[in-house]
């Protein structure tokens, strides 16, 4: 992280006041032990406690804080739940960590219009929650659901198990209340289906708290399938499941959910919560269907043959709800299980074309042998999107570090094969520093560039996404024209 | 004016804008041309033709990724993806009829660049929701990528989200990949005559809250000499059937259309074709449920797309009047025809308030700090 500037750390008595005169009450945290449990997100590898937390309840206290920030320099790191996995929520030791917490209300319910009105804070499940009564539910769904924020999964564009076919946040979100660096409240798209002018939106969700702090939220909710069902499928290989993926796209058909997990996840998934994963098996699939009952059976049968043209050796089909749900009980609790594997785990997610999946799982094999360290595989199969979980132990010395290695590897292997270096859950610190993988300099340039408009001072979650601070001042010179514009006083903007 | 340019690599494209950049004049990306009579007419920019980018550079159905250049026609690209029973998935087509061009003319670059969506945005996204990435040449004149070649990624900023629609003012796009989608075995058009248009969105909403999984819902003021509320259906033809059993109890009167008459149907609602030409032609947004305040504020013929969420208007009213219909409805209004004479006064975008007009400059300056694509159309 960038180093503390010690002028700030010398301010915090007065910086702490500031915050109180903002926000009253228990809204402002200041003692070390009341910090501690804002040290980090779900990346527990880096700990850092903040120099001060300020949860504040209303836009205008926010758009206060920010302006407040704005005018003396002093960093500023939004928070949800913390339950990044990138580290985007990390603090710094001469920063504001600014928690939304408490903007959990939902504000309007609108089912004619089918969209909901929510504040950040808002989890994604309590979406689905207020509107599940009337048959209604919020499509993305990130494992994570029960904790995480609509904020949060702003700015990181969360996706979940089934995004393949109802797409990430971004797809799913309408518009934004948005307070910038310098306190300005905008309001970015809104309940149409498309906002006037340039896209901003699109560019906000996902930008991972550089650009702005997301105070309410509009999105999209959808009518619940009339049925679901799911196919649990298993392979001697891994090529003949992943031509069964393939295969299923190639047929016409886009699963709700199309799920992979390798050997070890089967082992692991199966020893925590029994139920019932076939253990002979190199390969399973989870293939969820939804739609219409007369949908489901019809494609229920294409991917069985399907399957079994690519050499399945056992196929489950679920007949009711509640074995569903078993299907995926195993594949949702991955990461508990691995968590049973060894003390520490670091979760990947880089992406991955399909057709490449069975040559980087061999060599994602011969990197583990290579590090000594495990390695378990679950995999968004229908998007590319790989989780490999790094098993090691921190309190071995060197571990981590090894650990991390490893998972840079599996990046770097990633963006080689075509892929990405993340899928879902953002850059942060983690992936900061290999973004020169994937982008040249000048591609960069030009992303950082985008966040000098908003936050020329660079004091909106600094040392997150960019793996250099440029001035904006150094990225914005070019030669002009004598200086000027070519339409300095054109009416029509 | 000087004959357009017409480069075909992107480094030759870079050193065109950086000149232009470091001269002060102004360059203006032209794709087909079709969309040359939307926004304020530009005597003295050059034109960059960029159909010199031309032709498919990967295409791989079952990863769904399709990564073309930029300059290649639109219906070339259609055929491409049909022939493996895919589709584009945002309804992308040729609006060259109603602006007076060319048909056939209008290619992907410029699709994605003015943002198209055709009748199922309500239900699929729009060129936003399946532009991956992108190679561009920015006002700088350097040549950058953005986004990836695969269908999830959000490494780094969303850049492909904001260069679709920015109607070529913030980089030239050489080369894009796009997601595609299977292709629908089955569509079946079912249709109610003679609903006013409040009830008409109020059968189109239930519709698309329903399980019946709407693809497109339209309500046409006139069609064969009666209102039409056209709900459409995709899928597999087992499940069409189910979903339109379903439909049939949902909305009263509602009954198939004969495939030929909704073959008819749907381009022309795409290209607003049944509203009177010679008229200037308005696309409002706004919530559905707010459009039958917008309709009775307004004289001129209509037709409503997206489920009630795009009205076509055809009106000689005050524009800002339309305007201001359309703000008090919470949506916004873009002029998409008119004469010459209109569009040198009448931004053809709907004017954003300050603050944010301010931050759309800064984003714009970001890419383009000279103001190499500020022809002044927008
Ligand atoms: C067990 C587990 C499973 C997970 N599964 C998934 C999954 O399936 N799919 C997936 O995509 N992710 C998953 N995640 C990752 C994580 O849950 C998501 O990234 C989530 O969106 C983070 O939300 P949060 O509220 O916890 O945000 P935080 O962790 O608090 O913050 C995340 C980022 O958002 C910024 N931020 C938060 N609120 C705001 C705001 N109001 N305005 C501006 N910026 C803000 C922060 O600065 C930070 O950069 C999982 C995490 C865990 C721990
Ligand atoms: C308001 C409106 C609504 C429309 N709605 C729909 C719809 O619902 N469905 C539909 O299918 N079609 C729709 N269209 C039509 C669609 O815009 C055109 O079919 C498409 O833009 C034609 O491409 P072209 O190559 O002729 O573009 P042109 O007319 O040449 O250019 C269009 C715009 O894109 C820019 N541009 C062109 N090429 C590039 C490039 N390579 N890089 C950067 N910028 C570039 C131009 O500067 C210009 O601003 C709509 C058009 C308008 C104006």
């Amino acid at each position: 992280m960038p180093a503390p500037d010690e002028a700030v750390l010398a301010r915090r008595g007065e910086i702490v006041a500031a915050m109180r005169a903002i926000v009253a009450g228990e809204g402002v945290i200041d003692k070390a032990d009341e910090l501690r449990p804002y040290e980090s997100d779900a990346l527990t590898a880096y700990r850092q406690p903040p120099m001060v937390v300020v949860l504040p309840e209303t836009t205008e206290q926010v758009a206060a804080i920010l302006r407040w920030c704005h005018a003396n320099r002093v960093k500023v790191v939004p928070r949800g739940a913390g339950t990044s996995l990138s580290g985007g929520a990390l603090p710094l030791a001469d920063g504001v960590l600014l928690g939304m917490a408490r903007f959990n209300r939902i504000l309007e319910v609108d089912y004619a219009d089918r969209l909901v009105v929510v504040q950040p804070g808002v989890t994604n499940l309590a979406i689905t929650r207020a509107v599940e009564d009337e048959g209604f539910y919020y499509a993305p769904d990130p494992s994570s659901q029960i904790a995480c924020t609509i904020g949060g999964n702003v700015a990181e564009n969360s996706g979940g198990v089934h995004c393949l076919k109802y797409g990430l946040t971004t797809n799913n979100v309408l518009g934004v209340e948005f307070v910038t660096i310098e306190g300005e409240v905008l309001r970015i798209g809104g309940r149409g289906l498309e906002p006037a002018g340039l896209d901003l939106l699109g560019v906000i969700v996902g930008s991972e708290g550089l650009l702005g702090v997301v105070t309410e939220v509009t999105v999209r909710i959808l009518p619940r399938p009339e049925t679901a069902r799911a196919l649990l499928i298993g392979f001697p290989e891994v090529e003949g499941a992943g031509r069964c993926v393939a295969d299923v796209i190639a047929a016409g058909i886009i699963p709700a959910g199309m799920e992979m997990m390798d050997k070890p996840a089967v082992h692991a998934a199966e020893a925590f919560v029994q139920v019932g994963y076939p253990l002979d098996v190199e390969a399973l699939l989870i293939v969820e269907l939804d739609g219409p009952a007369a949908e489901c059976n019809h494609l229920l049968e294409e991917v069985e043959k399907i399957a079994r043209a690519n050499g399945a050796i056992s196929i489950r089909i679920s007949a009711d709800d509640d074995e569903r749900v078993a299907f995926w009980a195993g594949r949702k609790a991955a990461f508990p299980a691995a968590g049973r594997l060894a003390p520490d785990y670091l979760c990947m997610d880089g992406t991955i074309p399909r057709r490449r999946l069975p040559d980087v799982l061999t060599r994602m094999c011969a990197l583990s042998g290579q590090y000594g360290l495990g390695v378990i595989n679950v995999f968004h199969a229908g998007d590319g999107n790989l989780h490999p979980l790094i098993l090691y132990d921190a309190n071995k010395p060197g571990e981590l570090e090894q650990a991390e290695a490893f998972g840079a590897d599996i990046l770097r292997l990633c963006v080689e094969v075509g892929g990405v270096l993340t899928g879902e859950h953002g850059v942060g610190v983690e992936k900061r520093d290999l973004m020169p993988v994937m982008f040249s300099p000048v591609d960069l340039a030009q992303q950082q560039r985008v966040k000098c408009a908003f936050d020329p001072e660079l004091l909106l979650n600094p040392g997150k996404m960019f793996p250099e601070l440029h001035r904006c001042a150094e990225l914005g010179r070019m030669h002009v024209h004598r200086g000027a514009l070519p339409f300095p006083d054109l009416p029509r903007f | 004016m000087a004959d357009p340019i017409r480069p075909d690599s992107a480094d030759a494209l870079a050193a065109i804008v950086a000149e232009a950049a470091r001269d002060g004049a102004r360059l203006r990306l032209r794709g087909g041309g079709s969309k040359d009579a939307i926004g304020a007419p530009t005597p003295d920019a050059r034109i960059v033709d960029m159909r010199g980018f031309s032709g498919v550079v990967d295409y791989d159905p079952p990863e769904l990724v399709l990564t073309v250049q930029a300059g290649t026609p639109l219906a070339e690209v259609q055929a491409l993806v049909a022939d493996k029973g895919q589709m584009l998935a945002f309804d992308p087509f040729d609006h060259g009829a109603i602006l007076d061009g060319a048909v056939g003319g209008a290619t992907i670059g410029g699709i994605v660049a003015a943002g198209v969506a055709g009748p199922t945005r309500v239900s699929r996204g729009a060129a936003r929701d399946h532009l991956l990435g992108f190679v561009g040449v920015s006002g700088r004149g350097e040549r950058f990528v953005a986004g990836a070649k695969v269908v999830k990624n959000v490494t780094g900023y969303d850049l492909p989200k904001l260069i679709t629609g920015s109607w070529g003012r913030l980089a030239a796009i050489t080369e894009l990949t796009l997601k595609v989608l299977p292709a629908p075995r089955l569509r079946l058009t079912l249709g109610v005559t003679g609903l006013d248009p409040a009830a008409a969105i109020s059968a189109m909403a239930r519709a698309m809250g329903s399980a019946a999984e709407v693809s497109a819902a339209a309500h046409l003021q006139d069609w064969n000499g009666a209102p039409l509320t056209a709900i459409r259906l995709d899928g597999f033809p087992s499940s069409v059937e189910a979903r339109a059993a379903l439909l049939t109890r949902l909305v009263d009167g509602i009954a198939p259309l004969a495939d030929e008459e909704a073959a008819r149907l749907w381009p022309a609602i795409t290209t607003a074709a049944p509203l009177p030409a010679g008229v200037p032609l308005w696309r409002i947004i706004a919530p559905a449920a707010q459009m039958p305040n917008v309709i009775p504020a307004i004289n001129g013929a209509w037709l409503l797309d997206w489920a009630g969420g795009l009205l076509w208007l055809a009106s000689a009213d005050d524009p800002q009047a339309i305007r201001a219909a359309a703000m008090q409805a919470g949506g916004h209004a873009m002029l998409v025809r008119a004469d010459a004479e209109t569009r040198a006064i009448v931004p053809a975008l709907h004017p954003q308030p300050n603050m944010l007009a301010a931050l759309e400059e800064r984003v714009r300056r970001a890419f383009d700090p000279a103001g190499v694509f500020e022809t002044g159309r927008f």
